[in-house]
């Protein structure tokens, strides 16, 4: 029987009522009085001088309240980066300012230029467009390698050169090169991690508010972590105080990593709303969002693999150019670093690794985060390339992998991380069990007599979640603490608010951590509610990113209930007349051990409130407390993927007729959501594999710059996906024995879909395809097949 | 969107007549229309709502004859043509999504004559006659390149007269990001031979086959069209595809609508 | 401006709109129905789908003005009398069809457009009516399922069960 309560239960979600109904409250459903609305003048061109800008007729036009430019914000902090990447030399990375509207330059196109703020939407937009100004068009460096050639036009005149660092991480030299130097067989691959574009269906939304009375700023904005934005901000950018300033995330309407970082809108909205007196709105159109949301990806890299002549994986050594694009957004670099080089032992015990990356600032959005952040990019790699090694071996690429992974825990890789627990193995046969790869034959054939071909591509995947402790990221560079808090405050009745640092923005936070403090106190779900978004009601949070929702937030709630059950305990103690060593507590009832003597939940509850009968000279009245909880590492969620394909060689379009995904994300809380956020990062994988391309033209102009050229993945293009969790090897360190699972599908996805195809083509001959980077669209295809 | 005025006239000759006001511009189901009113690419002071005049509206079967209102909206000609023209009505079917067809027009997609349309293969294949307010036009005559057509300022599109074929289909191979056609290929076969257009591929919008058409004339059948194949200048080259692979998929999708409609 | 009357919801709303004012304006704005949301600018996302009698639109790519005199419903009106979920909205909860929610009123509205005009699609016709609905969360698996189950199918045998 299924769980219908507490841990392991797939509870229908409380919050979908309101999002089925119309009643959720998104941003840009706010309004409130006096509100002004924002437009901004943003760069058409990809790099340029600012010759001129004269605001003088567009501020006489109707409507306009004041216009802004790179002169208000003279002498006001940038947008800061949050983690700084020491290079292979010892020197810090370039770090460029990144002001709030450009000042003197355009580095991409989108870099906004001005503000207008007006009476309404479309006075705000016809004065944009009366907004006189001249910018003299520089070179425009776009691509990766021709920026850091000699005499490269240079994004920052104030730099030496394009390159941001130059890192190196892993093993020595030495054992890198005896590695290679003694290995039999040498992989070798050249590929790109194509740039992406997140696209959370919710447009980027702010809007500024200030209280005069009270010296004190509101900020509503599409953000991922409201506190995070509160200290960037507050303490870099506008110099306001905490405790003026107050971030609230509303419901928000998917974030995938781009919603975490501070962006200059918001900044805007905040600092305009104090100089006019009038709160700011702005709302993103899809159009601007294509050039002012950090993109994702955008690695173009060259991987090679040792084997001894047992096929063992002896050495890998890789070299990444990184795209930065004009400025570092607020985790860029940590992502093609520290959450890329760490991931790209995988899941094999190869005992030499090293990994080169060159960030590079290229005229182009800002790149960082987007659904799996680095590990995406080091799964693609690694896994592309094993499948080439068997290829060119001749030996099953299923086998190659076992042979290689890694079978006692914990394991420490050569890229300095701790693996403390998994087993891929069982993953591999419970993907194994999942396909039906006897049936494949049989399959591929009834393909072949329809004029198609048929591949089936498998790969595996490991990644790191809930990055932390706080004093490791420290020394690796993050300008921030990477635990998450929580607040568990219990009502007189028994009620009980938790006040959480994660912020749920599809996730289900509302329905799945009362489920765990239910389960811990023995009451029912209904008596419980998530509080998250709101920096004035919580104590503090990073957010949610990383998949470390549950394992870090949700520990802290767990430490913070704990607190709740010990001194729960002694008031009950106290009302029992016995010693609180002896009560335990069981269903909400709290019951003297090995006795019939209890009061329940909301009895202790109400003493707490109502202290007449209460060890006043041992504890305090009230029922509430707070823990910040630091992981002692990270978590491992790992597994094992399988595409099958159907591939038509006359047009090159390629249909995904399975997809299945075997998981290890230790223990669950709610299945069904779950296995929801898998479904999501699959459809996202095979986007990136198949359909989704952010691409620039030489010039810097961004030709998917909407719907009509970046192809979203639609209803049509996916199939019913086969998901399993049931290999669960629980996390070691946190209390719940949960690893994170929200990025996991968008991880190992594209490297199933591209080796499936890589397959099918070699099944029709065409053996001269070794590879096709992404997206593998029919053009890509066709073109391949001619060789 | 600039500010401008809509009227709603219900009859022809009323919007002819506000149409001949200063920067009027007719608005049919607005599918396109309004996503560049949107991005402020057209700036008209009034727009001419063609919705509410019914005489440009529906479907009527005479002999071996369609014609469809200028004003009908797809999904009211994926309904209602299958009977009589069952590769129009599988055109039209798939178009856009539901919503768009619910809204979309015939007259306005031909009237737009984007070079990825679905509508100006039909036309062109079928040899369809564009009925407008003042004149007939023969589909050959009328689509004369990328968003330009035979109509004058102020012309509305109020039918358009399909004869039928006695066999057709429209194959599509979609854009994967807009879902317009990449390419698509419309083969009709009449007792005076076969007509074969192409949409999505040329920078000169939608165009005749003719190779393709006199081969399929004297035989009807796919392998008529082995070793056809056009060349990719002039086709158009995008990140979706090279001028080469669309002219490659044009043969592709030719010989894919012979056999559908064999 | 013109003045424009329909009826939203079943109830009849009058109002002042100036000629570029579109349906999501007209809507989240004026009648504050802010269930119905915008996640493009070229017609293509469909958060915005509402019914125009009876029939789906794209509310972004429709003028308040060319709904005079309509009958339009937006996800506001798609609850029971009794403010139960329906059939459809119930289904999207139970197959956890939703995760950030925002897609979900366009989602809603096209699957019941498409329920009316076919009761008992098969998955294909499903996925096919869903062409122009983005969501970015649920990878459309159980969206697709909660409407074969809203139409009365049997979804127990799908995939990943």
């Amino acid at each position: 029987m299924p769980k219908d309560h507490g841990i392991g239960a797939s509870q229908k979600r409380r919050e979908d009522v309101r999002f089925l109904t119309g009643a959720g409250q998104y941003t840009d459903d706010i309004n409130t009085y006096g509100q002004t609305y924002c437009v901004f003048l943003r760069s058409d061109v990809a790099h340029g001088t600012i010759n001129s800008l004269d605001t003088s007729d567009a501020e006489a036009m109707p409507g306009v309240v004041r216009i802004f430019t790179g002169k208000d914000f003279e002498g006001i902090g940038g947008l800061p980066c949050g983690w700084q990447v020491t290079d292979k030399h010892g020197e810090p990375m370039k770090e460029p300012a990144h002001p709030v509207l450009a000042q003197g330059k355009v580095r991409h196109v989108g870099d906004p230029i001005a503000a207008v703020v007006a009476e309404s939407l479309e006075e705000a937009r016809n004065a944009a467009e009366a907004i006189v100004y001249d910018i003299a068009e520089l070179p425009a460096v776009v691509d990766m390698k021709a920026a850091l050639e000699a005499g490269a036009a240079k994004v920052h005149d104030d730099l030496s050169d394009n390159l941001c660092y130059d890192w190196q991480f892993g093993s020595d030299q030495a054992a890198i090169d005896e590695a290679f130097s003694s290995a039999a067989h040498v992989t070798t691959l050249e590929l790109v991690n194509n740039r992406l574009v997140a696209n959370p269906m919710e447009p980027r939304v702010a809007l500024g508010e200030y209280n005069r009375a009270n010296d004190e700023s509101t900020l509503y904005t599409t953000s991922q972590n409201p506190h995070v934005i509160r200290l960037l901000m507050g303490a870099f950018v506008l110099g306001i105080p905490e405790h003026k300033l107050r971030v609230v995330a509303p419901d928000v309407g998917g974030g995938f990593g781009t919603k975490i970082f501070h962006y200059a809108e918001e900044a805007f909205v905040t600092f305009a709303s104090r100089q006019i007196n009038r709160p700011v709105k702005w709302t993103s159109t899809r159009s601007e969002a294509f050039m002012s949301d950090a993109h994702g990806r955008d690695h173009v890299t060259k991987i090679e693999l040792a084997l001894d002549a047992d096929n063992n994986f002896i050495g890998l050594r890789t070299d990444t150019l990184a795209n930065m694009g004009a400025y570092l957004s607020t985790f860029s670099s940590s992502v093609p670093t520290w959450l890329h080089g760490t991931l790209m032992a995988g899941n094999y015990k190869t005992p030499a690794i090293q990994v080169n990356v060159k960030a590079v600032f290229t005229n182009t959005v800002p790149v960082d985060a987007y659904r799996g952040a680095g590990r995406p990019e080091a799964t693609f790699q690694l896994e592309r390339l094993v499948d080439k090694a068997a290829r060119e071996l001749g030996v099953d690429p299923i086998a190659l992998r076992r042979q290689n992974f890694i079978d006692s825990f914990p394991y420490a890789t050569p890229v300095a991380v701790e693996y403390d627990t998994g087993d891929y193995t069982a993953t591999m046969d419970k993907l194994e069990e999942m396909i039906d790869r006897e049936g494949f034959a049989a399959r591929r054939k009834e393909s072949e007599a329809k004029g198609k071909l048929r591949g089936l591509g498998i790969n595996c995947y490991i990644e790191a979640c809930g990055i932390a402790p706080s004093n490791l990221v420290g020394q690796l560079g993050a300008r921030a603490g990477l635990y998450d808090a929580a607040t568990v405050r219990v009502n007189a009745t028994g009620s009980i608010s938790v006040m959480v640092g994660a912020h749920s923005h599809g996730q289900g936070h509302e329905t799945a951590f009362p489920q765990v403090v239910a389960e811990m106190l023995g009451i029912d779900e209904s008596m419980i509610d998530i509080v998250h978004g709101d920096s004035s009601k919580i104590p503090f949070g990073m957010g949610t990113y990383g998949s470390r929702s549950l394992a870090v937030c949700g520990s802290a709630m767990v430490r913070a209930t704990e607190k709740i059950i010990n001194k729960a305990k002694k008031i009950a103690g106290h009302l029992l007349e016995a010693s609180d060593a002896d009560i335990e507590l069981k269903d909400g009832q709290f019951t003297v051990a090995g006795t019939d003597k209890s009061v329940a939940w909301g009895d202790v509850t109400l003493a707490a409130y109502v202290p007449h009968n209460y060890p006043l000279e041992d504890i305090e009245p009230g029922l509430e407390e707070t823990a910040f909880y630091d992981p002692a590492n990270f978590t491992y969620p790992s597994g094992a993927y399988a595409c099958e394909l159907e591939l038509d060689p006359e047009t090159g379009r390629v249909t995904i007729e399975r997809f299945a995904a075997a998981d290890d994300f230790g223990n669950v809380v709610n299945p069904m959501i779950v296995e929801g956020q898998v479904h999501g990062g699959l459809a996202q994988g095979i986007g990136q594999a198949l359909l989704e391309n952010c691409v620039y033209d030489e010039n810097g102009q961004l030709l998917s710059a909407s719907y009509m050229d970046y192809a979203m993945p639609r209803a049509e293009d996916v199939p019913f996906y086969m998901v399993d969790h049931s290999c669960a090897t629980p996390c070691t360190h946190n209390p719940l024995g949960v690893k994170g699972c929200g990025e996991a599908g968008a991880i190992g996805s594209p490297p199933a879909v591209v080796n499936a195809v890589i397959d099918a083509l070699h099944s029709g001959g065409y053996t001269h395809v070794e590879h096709i980077d992404m997206p593998v669209s029919p053009h890509r295809v066709w073109k391949a097949m001619q060789g | 969107m600039y500010s401008f005025e809509i009227e709603s006239p219900t009859s022809v000759a009323d919007a002819v007549a506000a149409l001949g006001k200063e920067e009027a511009q007719a608005l049919g189901g607005g599918q396109t229309l309004i996503p560049s009113l949107k991005a402020r690419l057209a700036a008209p002071s009034v727009l001419v709502s063609l919705k509410n005049i019914d005489e440009i509206k529906g479907v009527s079967v005479d002999g071996g004859t369609i014609t469809i209102g200028g004003g009908t909206t797809h999904a009211t000609v994926a309904a209602e043509v299958g009977g009589a023209y069952p590769a129009l009505a599988d055109l039209a079917v798939n178009i856009g999504d539901p919503a768009v067809r619910n809204r979309g027009t015939i007259g306005g997609s031909l009237a737009n004559n984007d070079p990825s349309a679905c509508y100006p293969a039909a036309a062109l294949a079928s040899g369809a006659t564009i009925v407008t307010n003042t004149r007939e036009i023969a589909a050959d005559d009328y689509f004369e390149g990328m968003f330009t057509t035979a109509l004058e300022e102020g012309e509305i599109v109020t039918a358009v007269r399909f004869p039928v074929p006695e066999a057709a289909a429209y194959i599509k191979f979609e854009q994967p990001a807009s879902r317009f056609a990449l390419v698509g290929v419309f083969v009709a076969k009449y007792a005076d031979g076969v007509r074969v257009a192409v949409t999505g591929a040329s920078e000169d919008g939608v165009f005749r086959w003719s190779e393709a058409e006199t081969a399929l004339t004297s035989k009807f059948s796919a392998d008529a069209l082995d070793g056809l194949s056009l060349s990719g200048d002039g086709m158009i080259s995008d990140l979706h595809g090279s001028g080469d692979y669309r002219a490659h998929l044009i043969a592709v999708l030719t010989k894919r609508a012979v056999k559908a409609a064999a | 401006m013109t003045k424009v009357t329909m009826t939203v919801n079943g109830k009849a709303v009058s109002k002042e709109v100036s000629g570029n004012t579109l349906m999501t304006e007209f809507l989240r704005d004026e009648l504050h129905l802010t269930g119905t949301h915008v996640g493009c600018d070229t017609s293509q996302c469909g958060a915005c789908v509402i019914h125009v009698d009876g029939k789906s639109v794209k509310a972004c790519t429709m003028f308040a003005a060319e709904a005079e005199g309509a009958s339009v419903a937006t996800i506001e009106g798609m609850a029971n009398a009794d403010g139960s979920l329906s059939v459809i909205q119930q289904a999207f909860q139970d197959h956890h069809g939703l995760q950030c929610g925002f897609c979900t009123p366009g989602m809603v509205m096209t699957a019941a457009a498409l329920l009316k005009e076919n009761p008992k699609p098969s998955e294909h016709e499903v996925r096919d009516y869903l062409e122009g609905n983005i969501c970015r969360c649920t990878g459309y698996h159980n969206i697709v399922k909660a409407i074969l189950a809203a139409s009365g199918q049997d979804v127990s045998g799908i995939a990943a069960e």
